[in-house]
């Protein structure tokens, strides 16, 4: 109530600096509604262990520095590298076998192998988490003159903006991303062409994983590396690809960023709202537009 | 006087209306532990709030009176209506004669509603509201480890000792977190601070930067962090990143436990205050317990576990002296004497159902002063039963008013 007196009206500097801090939010919920919105695209699966995806690369980032010493930058690559091979694993040993079942077996599938890896983790390691440093070149704040920025946010946004738009490019510009649209529309005529698809479809769930994983290791230094993080993501994610259209590489990517402003305005104008506002965005765009602000119908 | 004239009438008053049930029922007395087994508190209760009720039933002997003892435990999900549901359950069909833990104090002033339809016995050592012996008060409740009152009136008053004049608050969503504000905030007044703003905040949020910045604009010299557990940790980590303290501003963690310490690690907490009834390292018989929580948990246990041990311990003492499980009858014997063990010192139970007992207020080590992983705080001052648990305006508690 205080608060919300307190910022009737917001100086711009704070209002500024929400934009920004929304934006960050946002990045992630970009990254992570991609790597569902490309598995959904080719596989026809939604993907419930996407949650526990980012929570492994999380992990495996942590894992990585502890155990073995090896920094941030690395890890940046070597976590999407290997939940990439278990991404890959997982459709070749689970998904495949339902590939041709309704899509409701894959979201029940994903869901209880989501359940799983998060209670194993749950059981291994507690529910408060793993600390994890900020790494040396990105520690410290700067000066934006209407709020001190720090830096790791700053390379967050940065790296954010960088993953979707090379993911867009790939799908969008280049012969591996025509192939994956082409089988996507039809499956047969593509494998007629001499094209093995279901590698196809198992580097694609593979990329999505590693996209996931990713977001995780961009997200280790911010939050606690904890067991809980997945689940306590990915059902929002769920809401921005539903907001931004099923399957929609742009439409998810677009809807992410939005929807983590909005969330960010939230939490200034009327901050006990702040976790049901995109709900409720979801439920209107349901209402009005069904098939997603980017979706196709039909 | 005229307080225990009136709790002893509607001690008997009680008595006569449950005489029938006094004996134990069946073959075994039953304790329930409820608690958050899977998400932010799971740590700090959770399955550590199980073993330690083991524990205690193992240290008494198994049986009492002849009569077997069983514990088992539930994950409420920090969930009111899934507590409630719980120990209705509990309560009407599976027997269950005591509960205990219930972290999260929405959750608990549900079972209490519940347990104060069936007289039955709650032994709450997780939750930390005050209003569980203020206003939503009931006769057959202890709130026995802490409460929002002892936390305020122990790093509240300290830090406004230390200058700390003006507050913002940043404020879990919910029963625990308004409680723990307003407590604080009655404190801060009273030793002449002021309050310059607040900002409500969703129950287990990943991301405080908003918050933080609202906290930063207000330009109070503290910033108290009313909440717990995985929130707490992630307010504390990220007023790191955001330059709080470096900015002029300082932190108070208002609940802290031993494992959010831990999962912070020292270089991120060293420094902060915090209140607590219980540290592992503080005196040969917590070390003593504590060792043996180690063995079988591989944690030092937080205060809502030792809590939990020392509730079950002390309820059976009550069942085996009293032959009873009857609630009213239970607790005439809880609130008749002196409670003291290797967690409680000072204590005894208030008619409102607060156990008032001796506060710690610690510091938390540097890295340089630390000596293993769990070596984390030092004992800055002991505050006595009758300072801790001072209520500014008096109790709303109707058993108190009579």
């Amino acid at each position: 109530m205080f608060s919300f007196l307190h910022v009737a009206m917001p100086p711009l500097p704070l209002f500024l600096a929400q934009l920004l801090v929304g934006l960050i939010n946002g990045g992630f919920y970009a990254i992570l509604s991609l790597g569902l919105a490309i598995i959904f695209g080719l596989l026809n699966i939604i993907n419930f262990a996407h949650g526990a995806l980012y929570m492994l690369g999380a992990f495996c980032a942590w894992f990585l520095l502890s155990w073995l010493g090896i920094s941030y930058w690395a890890a940046l690559l070597i976590a999407p590298v290997a939940v990439g091979l278990v991404g890959m694993a997982i459709e070749r040993l689970f998904l495949r076998r339902i590939a041709r079942l309704d899509h409701l077996y894959g979201l029940l599938l994903t869901f209880g192998l989501a359940l799983v890896i998060d209670g194993v983790f749950r059981q291994l390691y507690g529910s408060s988490g793993m600390p994890y440093s900020i790494p040396a070149e990105l520690q410290g704040a700067t000066d934006l003159g209407f709020m001190f920025l720090p830096n790791y946010r700053a390379w967050v946004i940065v790296a954010s903006f960088a993953v979707c738009a090379v993911t867009w490019f790939v799908i969008e510009r280049t012969r591996i991303g025509a192939l994956l649209r082409a089988a996507t529309e039809n499956p047969e005529l593509v494998r007629a062409f001499g094209i093995n698809v279901p590698r196809l479809v198992t580097l694609t769930y593979g990329a999505g994983a590693a996209l996931a994983a990713f977001a995780g290791v961009l997200a280790a230094p911010i939050y606690q590396v904890s067991p809980l993080m997945g689940v306590n993501i990915i059902t929002v994610v769920f809401a921005v690809v539903v907001i931004g259209g099923m399957g929609s590489i742009l439409g998810a990517v677009i809807s992410g960023f939005a929807l983590g402003v909005i969330e960010g305005m939230t939490k200034v104008f009327w901050p006990e709202a702040s976790t049901t506002v995109i709900f409720v965005i979801m439920a209107l765009v349901l209402l009005v537009k069904p098939a997603g602000l980017f979706g196709r119908a039909g | 006087m005229k307080r225990l004239t009136v709790l002893s009438a509607f001690a008997a008053a009680l008595l006569l209306s449950a005489g029938a049930h006094a004996q134990i029922k069946g073959n075994t007395v039953k304790i329930g532990v409820l608690t958050d087994m899977s998400s932010l508190y799971a740590d700090l209760g959770g399955p550590g709030s199980v073993a330690a009720a083991k524990m205690a039933v193992a240290d008494f002997g198994g049986t009492v009176n002849g009569k077997k003892i069983e514990v088992v435990g539930a994950d409420h999900q920090n969930k009111p209506d899934i507590g409630a549901a719980i120990a209705r359950q509990w309560f009407d069909t599976q027997g269950v004669d005591m509960i205990t833990d219930l972290t999260t104090s929405s959750v608990a002033l549900a079972v209490q509603e519940v347990a104060r339809q069936r007289n039955k016995v709650i032994l709450i050592t997780g939750a930390a509201s005050s209003d569980l012996t203020g206003k939503n008060c009931a006769p057959t409740s202890v709130h026995w480890e802490y409460d929002t009152t002892a936390l305020a009136n122990g790093t509240g008053a300290a830090v406004v000792k230390a200058g700390g004049k003006t507050w913002f608050f940043i404020t879990a969503d919910y029963a625990f977190g308004h409680s723990l504000q307003n407590d604080t905030a009655a404190v801060v007044k009273a030793s002449g601070g002021k309050v310059v703003g607040s900002v409500n905040v969703p129950l287990n949020t990943a991301d405080f930067s908003s918050y933080l910045l609202q906290a930063q604009a207000s330009k109070a010299q503290i910033v108290g962090l009313a909440n717990a557990g995985g929130d707490t940790i992630n307010s504390i980590k990220q007023a790191a990143e955001y330059g709080i303290v470096k900015g002029g501003q300082k932190l108070a963690g208002l609940l802290l436990f031993i494992t959010d310490v831990h999962s912070l690690g020292l270089q991120t907490a060293q420094g902060l205050e915090l209140t607590g009834s219980f540290y592992w390292n503080q005196t040969p018989e917590t070390r003593a317990w504590s060792k043996k929580f180690y063995a079988v948990m591989h944690k030092e246990p937080t205060m809502v576990q030792a809590g939990v041990y020392s509730s079950v311990m002390h309820y059976l003492q009550a069942v085996k002296a009293t032959n009873s499980v009857d609630g009213p009858t239970v607790m005439k014997y809880l609130k008749s004497r002196p409670i003291n063990d290797f967690l409680i010192h000072h204590g005894h139970i208030e008619a409102s159902g607060s156990l008032v007992h001796d506060m710690y207020l610690y510091e938390v080590k540097k890295p340089s002063e630390s000596k293993g992983p769990w070596d984390l705080y030092k004992l800055i001052a002991t505050i006595p039963s009758a300072v801790a648990y001072k209520l500014p305006h008096g109790n709303q508690c109707p058993l108190v008013k009579g």
